[in-house]
């Protein structure tokens, strides 16, 4: 069954921008999926309609077969939300926090206290479950808020832009966490505009920009159609002249460092030898740039673009 | 599948805990200043004053005053607190707790009048206890009384959510108290009887909904008053149902809280 099925859905805000036109999107049970796009590129309005803080324009959205319109508390029932900012009661104490938010889900006060608990431990706020959420870190206030989000025990997790401004050491303790959590079973959701988390975590990935989808796939089929890819080589001495590569471009060189772009599939043999030919020797050799960045670029910067932008507008 | 009613029940008892809880935490701000001005009224209208003013529709004038001191603080405490509830939820944002959970609006809506109405017959309560200083307080009809302050604290609460809607900052939320609430209580009878008023005061003074509520009240403690008694529930019913049915409206279309 697919957790989430989302069919030509717009939206226009007040002002008469249009946030998204005409999103479609899959996402099967059990999957850890990625919507990634540029910021402005519609992912929290799309998250918003989902969780049902943002009125739809049009579009139809079905949550593991209930469609959103009419069955709309049942859907809600299977939807845990870490919205994007900070939207708690900062007055109160994070296990007050999530024994409310449990209460709002129709768990008992029992039940409430002995599932924060569990979700408080797990994500280490235990300690401080009585103290004051406001003076928490930002990487405590965004853990509480996937505790809350956690606290009814969703199918669907969505997190919009959960590692945003959280530093690398707990971004990595919130990837394991969140993949834990998706192996026992929750399908999860995440936005994100960082390419390494969603390359790290997610299998399938939806490319988001200008309110359009414009790429969908399992991250690695998207991998293998990222055409090109570079190379940084460390050289054991600066040549006296860039080299002359047949089949490869030379990016730049300066010093002893050497950035080559080569196409998927190209033998890297082939750089060897003709290196070695030209008396280079090589050191080091390190991959410049993810891939799915680059591609992520292509298809954004592209799109991104002035002129495109306006023919965008025109034809709109 | 769990059913939305009993999701909702849970949810509704969930939100009154919440509400008590946030205003029996700011009591210093909640509860203390209303019970410290109704002292400063009873002290100065009713004893300094009321000594001079003599009796008032047959009443010694702090009898007559302490109904209507006790609903003033009912009224402002039930509209306060939904407002600043209402409104701290908006801004703060964390009112995306109860939209983003199988809550019916109704039960959101009904959350927050509680709230308010448990603010109001608190602060009620408390000065009432304070008018034992200065008189014996009889309370003629106490289930008469008590459902004036239950209505009248519902219907100021639905207005507090009503209001919160609307506002678009703080400023906004201080308009409808000092501009249509204040005037309307003071207005609407506490410290005289309308059988004062020249014809064409007293003949305005029914189009004031407070004074069917000042009157419902007095009439609960004193048994007797200037309206009569199925009057003032008639008018404070249908009040509350347009309001509730303005503010589930409101919520149902997401006004001010669903972009
Ligand atoms: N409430 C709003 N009113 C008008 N425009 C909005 C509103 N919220 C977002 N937008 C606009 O819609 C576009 C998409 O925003 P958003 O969904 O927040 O993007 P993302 O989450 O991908 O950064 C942006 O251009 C943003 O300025
Ligand atoms: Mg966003």
């Amino acid at each position: 069954m697919k957790a989430l099925e989302i069919k030509g859905l717009t939206k226009t805000y007040d002002n008469g921008h249009q946030a998204l036109k005409g999103v479609d999107l899959t996402v099967e049970q059990g999957d850890f999926f990625a919507l990634l796009g540029p910021n402005g590129a519609g992912k929290s309005t799309a998250i918003g309609i989902i969780s049902s803080l943002v009125n739809a324009s049009e579009g139809s959205i079905r949550v593991h077969g209930l469609d959103l319109e009419t069955r709309r508390n049942q859907c809600k029932l299977l939807i845990g939300l870490v919205p994007q900012e900070i939207n708690f009661n900062t007055f109160e104490s994070p296990l007050h926090i999530l024994v409310t938010q449990a209460g709002y889900y129709g768990i008992s006060r029992k039940v409430a206290i002995e599932r924060s608990e569990k979700y408080l431990k797990l994500l280490e706020l235990w300690d401080k479950r009585h103290g004051s959420s406001r003076e928490m870190s930002g990487g405590m206030k965004r853990r509480l808020m996937i505790a809350r989000a956690l606290v009814h025990q969703p199918k669907l997790l969505i997190l919009d832009e959960p590692t945003a401004g959280v530093d690398i050491e707990i971004r990595r303790s919130m990837w394991k966490f969140l993949q834990e959590i998706n192996s026992s079973g929750t399908t999860i959701i995440l936005t994100t505009h960082y390419l390494e988390e969603a390359e790290t975590l997610c299998r399938n990935v939806a490319i988001i920009d200008h309110g359009t989808i414009v790429e969908q796939g399992a991250v690695n089929d998207l991998l293998s159609r990222s055409m090109t890819q570079s190379f940084v080589l460390d050289l054991k001495q600066s040549p006296a002249s860039p080299p002359q590569l047949n089949g490869f471009r030379v990016v730049s060189c300066s010093g002893r460092r050497l950035e080559v772009e080569m196409s998927v599939g190209d033998n890297m043999n082939t750089l060897f030898s003709q290196l070695a030919a030209q008396d280079i020797e090589v050191i080091s050799l390190r991959n410049k740039t993810n891939r799915l960045e680059e591609f992520f670029l292509r298809l954004v910067g592209r799109q991104a673009s002035p002129d495109e932008n306006k023919t965008d507008g025109a034809s709109a | 599948m769990q059913s939305i009613t009993a999701v909702n029940i849970v949810a509704f008892k969930t939100m009154v805990v919440k509400e008590v809880r946030r205003f029996m935490r700011i009591w210093v701000q909640t509860i203390v200043p209303p019970a410290v001005s109704a002292l400063l009224y009873m002290t100065i209208f009713g004893t300094l004053i009321g000594s001079r003013v003599g009796e008032m529709d047959g009443h010694r004038y702090i009898d007559f005053i302490v109904p209507g001191i006790i609903m003033m603080a009912v009224i402002t405490n039930s509209y306060g607190n939904s407002v600043s509830s209402f409104f701290g939820a908006m801004f703060q944002k964390h009112l995306e707790e109860l939209l983003v959970a199988p809550v019916h609006n109704a039960v959101i809506l009904a959350g927050f009048v509680v709230g308010g109405v448990c603010r109001g017959m608190l602060v009620g309560s408390l000065v009432a206890v304070v008018s034992l200083f200065f008189t014996r307080l009889h309370v003629e009809n106490p289930l008469i009384t008590i459902a004036v302050v239950i209505l009248t604290s519902t219907l100021f609460s639905i207005g507090g959510v009503i209001n919160s809607v609307f506002a678009k900052g703080f400023d906004d939320i201080s308009i409808i108290p000092n501009f249509v609430l204040t005037p309307l209580t003071y207005l609407g009878g506490i410290f005289y009887s309308i059988h004062l008023l020249p014809d064409f005061w007293r003949g305005l003074s029914y189009f004031n909904p407070v004074l069917y509520m000042i009157n419902g009240f007095r009439y609960g403690i004193l048994g007797r008053s200037d309206i009569s008694i199925g009057w003032s529930f008639l008018v404070i019913v249908v009040f509350i149902v347009i309001l509730a049915a303005i503010a589930l409206r409101l919520l149902n279309k997401g006004v001010g809280i669903k972009t």
